[in-house]
């Protein structure tokens, strides 16, 4: 960002936007809105707390299984429907409208097949993220340029050797701008699923939080979210950034 | 030197050519893509072992899917490739392939990309590092063992290619328009370091090319191919002498006779 003809650095904005936040909140407009300060006291307490920890862990544990599952699930179909015509024609459609559907409206037919507990919440996990990984796998694979497969076959590359050697690595950009996407929205996943499911974890904390009007806890605990969420994506963002010089101009 | 047939009569001596063994035989190669799309049209060649063939002819003419078709990476419609007396389907150890578009590794080394071949072979990391540097030494290219194809010039790129192209020890050399993506200067210094390196590897050389300069100076045997559907329009071998420096063969008065006369069949395919 540049301000009268000075850089001024990213973080920059965050510090305004947080200076309006306290502001907004000091002025005691909007209940809903307390200062900044006091919600920032409040994350403090809450991230001491014993069932913070423990609905972390659990979230966390639900978070990472159903990553899993995701990413390999994702590349999985992403492969295929790249590289295997009918899939493509069969899975296409499929992947396209789940990527885009509004999934939160699913997790209560989730809740009645996989119960009220942990597997439902993986499942939800599984579901907001795996089709964006599944499509920009698909994008990678179909941008693999098609000398370097002749280049592997041409070489003896056995089929294996060709997908894990030479087609993997190919489109390995798109596949983590795809898992960088998946995490997001696995975030927003667990929270919703949780939300829903309404008895577990971090869902209930939130769900008490803002039932008893405790709004500086509230914000509280979205900070945490977000931090988590951006951390995650930014993480990622590193491995991309390591692989970024030879997105754009494949040699 | 071509080298004969134990089979061969002696009274053959009068027609040199034929005394050649063919390492690569391509019979009644026809190949369409679709129903309607006609490439090629009963290729019939022969290619002879040690020597350099180049496939020279306007765009449309079907010299890449010729190549393709003889590396086994395209399937022909009918007929059939032979090497050595056997026939082929399919990429083999004793062909190697050199790509317009280099085809590197982009997240690889350079000593990884020249030992990519023996990589997919099973061979042992120093085994194969150590052939892979020898390579890389021959094409000119040492001390950028570490770099990335990104961080090397077109024609750096390509003598990658050509390493890893030699390192797997293939007899033929499969070369589809590789200077293509090169600047004139390198193309040059390029074409000579081709021949003088082919002298000392003995191989033999198929090379696609729409540049019919480069097609004389570099060939034993020019095959030129008609358009749509291709076919095999002439051979011709320039019988130019190596043992001239490369300046004096650009000047040779055979030279440039064979690169006017090819110019001159080749022009009423633009019209």
């Amino acid at each position: 960002m540049i301000l009268f003809g000075r850089q001024i650095p990213a973080f920059f904005s965050l510090l305004i936007w947080g200076g309006i936040w306290e502001i907004v909140g000091q002025l005691d407009l909007v209940f809903i809105f307390p200062p900044l300060s006091s919600v920032l006291v409040a994350l403090v307490e809450v991230a001491q707390r014993r069932d913070f920890h423990e609905a972390a862990a659990v979230s966390l544990k639900a978070f990472s299984i159903g990553m899993g599952f995701a990413i390999t699930g994702g590349i999985f179909i992403g492969f295929l429907m790249g590289r295997v015509e009918t899939a493509d024609k069969v899975l296409g459609m499929w992947v396209n409208i789940f990527a885009s559907a509004p999934l939160s409206s699913l997790v209560p037919v989730l809740m009645l097949l996989f119960g009220l507990g942990q597997l439902t919440i993986i499942v939800t996990v599984i579901l907001f993220s795996i089709w964006i990984i599944a499509l920009d796998t698909y994008a990678g694979v179909r941008h693999i340029s098609p000398s370097l497969e002749e280049m592997g076959k041409s070489f003896g590359a056995s089929r294996w050797q060709l997908l894990y050697k030479v087609l993997f690595w190919a489109a390995l950009p798109e596949i983590l701008a795809g898992v960088r996407m998946g995490l997001i929205r696995a975030v927003k996943g667990i929270v919703i699923g949780q939300l829903l499911v309404a008895v577990v974890a971090l869902g209930r904390m939130f769900q008490t939080y803002s039932r008893s009007f405790l709004m500086e806890e509230f914000w509280a605990l979205t900070l945490i979210l977000f931090v988590f969420a951006l951390g995650f994506s930014s993480l990622i963002g590193l491995l991309e950034h390591r692989v970024e010089y030879y997105a754009g101009t494949r040699i | 030197m071509p080298t004969s047939l134990q089979s061969m009569p002696r009274a053959d001596d009068g027609a040199p050519v034929s005394k050649t063994e063919n390492i690569v035989e391509v019979r009644d190669i026809t190949k369409f893509y679709g129903t309607d799309v006609h490439a090629l049209e009963k290729i019939n060649l022969g290619i002879p072992v040690g020597q350099m063939t180049t496939f020279l002819g306007p765009s449309g003419c079907g010299k890449t899917t010729l190549l393709k078709i003889i590396a086994g990476l395209l399937e022909p419609t009918s007929g059939e490739i032979l090497i050595k007396g056997a026939p082929v389907s399919g990429p083999g150890p004793e062909r190697a392939f050199v790509f317009q578009d280099f085809a590197l590794l982009p997240w690889a080394t350079v000593l990884r990309n020249v030992a990519f071949g023996l990589e997919l072979r099973h061979e042992a990391k120093n085994e194969r590092e150590k052939v892979a540097r020898h390579y890389i030494a021959e094409v000119g290219i040492s001390g950028f063992e570490q770099k990335y194809p990104h961080e090397l010039s077109g024609g750096m790129r390509q003598r990658v290619g050509l390493a890893r192209a030699l390192a797997v020890n293939a007899e033929v050399l499969l070369m589809d328009e590789p200077f293509s993506a090169v600047d004139e200067q390198t193309r040059r210094k390029f074409q000579e370091d081709l021949l003088h390196l082919l002298a000392v590897e003995k191989k033999t050389v198929i090379f696609v090319t729409h540049s019919i300069e480069e097609a004389v100076y570099l060939s034993d045997q020019i095959v030129l191919l008609s358009p749509r559907p291709g076919r095999i329009h002439s051979i011709i071998r320039p019988e130019i002498s190596r043992d001239a420096g490369p300046d004096e063969i650009r000047r040779d008065k055979n030279y440039l006779d064979h690169v006017e006369e090819i110019w001159q069949d080749l022009r009423k395919y633009l019209e």
